[in-house]
């Protein structure tokens, strides 16, 4: 029989380990690019094209400021509480509703069009309208993020549960897979990489819902500290607020995605 | 007819069938007939071709066997009772091999056994049992992706190989692989009929398969797909897989099967 010569390049070591924990670009690139960026920053504050305009470095002093005074942590507990329940909410309902849209025609026809017009319509334009109804309190910054990023969720799900591949069920239904061995042996494994590029999707979603909550209904945490400190003109400070929920969503997407590649994806590790 | 090879239109040959189609009809949603009447019975032991050009409807025939298909009306019977659906008598070999590209080669093989409940270490010996059957041992560990097309196949037969039914059913199984490949898979085939009793149902549109590999082949006609007829190919296979491609039989009934096809893709 034939045999197979492995590449030493495919040979999995610690340094391929690396470069697949920063998403196959090494490691030298990416802290280059990062250098790049924020020396245009600091060139482009020295410039002073704008008084309102910071340099990289006084940002990262206010944020080390920020930091250590504790007003940085004291802001991301109270965005957090909004923010974690209801990506928590979308989540479940999101997974759940996609896939049972994927799987059974009847929720397909009663759930679908409700998803896809949360997901064309612009949202923020309705946070207002919730403010009226829930009032300014922890409800409706909920359901701003769950209006946000549920929508993605959903379809992103559904359309993952519709796109596995037909002969992988059919395989299933030949050697006597019951229907829910077919759905989490087969169906959900399949659609696992497409669905969660919806979850992050959904997950960066959900920042922009709690934001928007906490800059157009009531500031409270990191909408407050933007907020507050552009009215006494510390645009510093405000950058390093903008930066670091910048730098925390960033940071949570990825560690989605490699949560994703260490569950349900085996095949892909290390290669 | 001058040939040496025995030509015989089906119609008396029943005995020890483990497969028999009565009245087969099957009409797609939209009015397309894919196949109509088929009667044909499958003799336990043999290999038999479904060939006929594209459209003729054999692989809704064989899904139809499989149980994956329902028939709009006509029985499948398998070993004297009717096919209400999938059955482990039966296992199934897919045209783009249908593997779990997040599953190693051994998981993957072993994954009817696992459907039906087979404690892991015993479906784990069973699989690796086959998966060294079909020439693949040592890749054991292997996911899909790090293997060649030829190799996922023998992944995919190793495992309709596993959970031990009496019939293989495949589906144009060597058409995604390359033609050195298939060639080599024929010849494997040849040998692992050797090896294990089965009987095969092999969906093909390659002429030359179909007479190198096949005891009987049905000819199918298209649109709507019709039994043509029926050819026994009496050719011996025990000796070198080479020799057989040189079998003046073997060329002869090529040559008169094209004839008989050839109308229809004119």
């Amino acid at each position: 029989m034939s045999t197979v010569q492995t590449e030493p390049g495919l040979v999995q070591g610690p340094t391929s380990r690396a470069f697949e924990m920063l998403g196959g670009t090494p490691l030298m690139w990416r802290l280059l690019s990062l250098a790049i960026f924020c020396t245009v920053w600091e060139i482009a504050g020295r410039t002073n094209f704008n008084w309102a305009f910071p340099t990289f470095l006084e940002t990262m002093a206010a944020l080390w400021d920020m930091l250590t005074d504790g007003s940085l942590l004291k802001a991301y507990t109270r965005t957090l509480e909004p923010l974690v329940i209801g990506l928590v909410i979308s989540l479940s309902i999101g997974v759940g509703a996609g896939v049972l849209m994927g799987l059974r025609k009847d929720a397909e026809w009663i759930t679908l069009p409700v998803f896809i017009t949360m997901q064309a319509a612009p949202m923020a334009a309705l946070i207002p309208l919730i403010t009226f109804v829930y009032g300014i309190g922890l409800t409706s910054k909920v359901l701003a993020v769950c209006m946000l990023a549920m929508p993605v969720i959903a379809i992103n799900s559904y359309k993952a549960v519709r796109n596995v591949p037909p002969s992988l069920v059919d395989m299933s239904q030949s050697f006597m897979g019951s229907r829910q061995q077919q759905v989490f042996k087969i169906i959900l494994p399949a659609a696992s990489p497409m669905m969660f590029a919806g979850i992050r999707l959904g997950v960066a979603e959900g920042f922009s819902g709690v934001v928007l909550a906490e800059l157009l209904i009531t500031p409270t945490g990191i909408g407050d500290l933007i907020t507050f400190n552009r009215s006494i003109a510390k645009f510093d400070y405000m950058y390093a607020t903008i930066f670091s929920i910048v730098a925390f969503a960033v940071i949570t997407v990825s560690l989605l995605h490699r949560l994703e590649t260490s569950i349900f994806r085996p095949e892909k590790r290390g290669s | 007819m001058n040939m040496t090879t025995a030509i015989k239109t089906q119609a008396e040959t029943a005995n020890d069938a483990i497969i028999e189609t009565r009245g087969l009809h099957k009409v797609y949603g939209g009015g397309v007939t894919a196949l109509q009447d088929i009667n044909l019975s499958f003799k336990r032991g043999e290999l038999t071709s479904l060939l006929g050009p594209s459209g003729c409807g054999k692989t809704t025939l064989l899904k139809i066997i499989a149980g994956l298909l329902e028939p709009t009306s006509g029985e499948v019977d398998v070993n004297g009772k009717p096919v209400k659906g999938p059955g482990p008598e039966r296992a199934f070999v897919f045209q783009d091999f249908a593997l779990m590209p997040w599953a190693t080669v051994l998981r993957n093989a072993a994954f009817g056994l696992e459907l039906q409940g087979v404690a892991k270490s015993e479906r784990e010996d069973r699989a690796r049992h086959y998966v060294a059957e079909v020439g693949l041992a040592g890749f054991e560990d292997k996911y899909p992706h790090e293997l060649s097309g030829g190799m996922r196949q023998r992944v995919g037969l190793a495992r309709a190989l596993a959970v031990n039914a009496d019939v293989l059913l495949m589906d144009e199984p060597f058409s995604a692989v390359d033609e050195q490949t298939r060639r080599k898979f024929q010849e494997d085939l040849i040998r692992l009929r050797e090896v294990e009793n089965k009987t095969f149902i092999l969906v093909t549109h390659s002429i030359e398969e179909a007479v190198y590999l096949s005891d009987s082949i049905v000819m199918l006609s298209p649109r709507p797909g019709r039994l043509n007829r029926i050819v026994h190919p009496a050719i011996d296979r025990s000796g070198d897989p080479d020799l057989i491609r040189r079998n003046p039989e073997y060329l002869d009934l090529i040559d008169e099967i094209w004839a008989g096809l050839r109308a229809y893709v004119e």
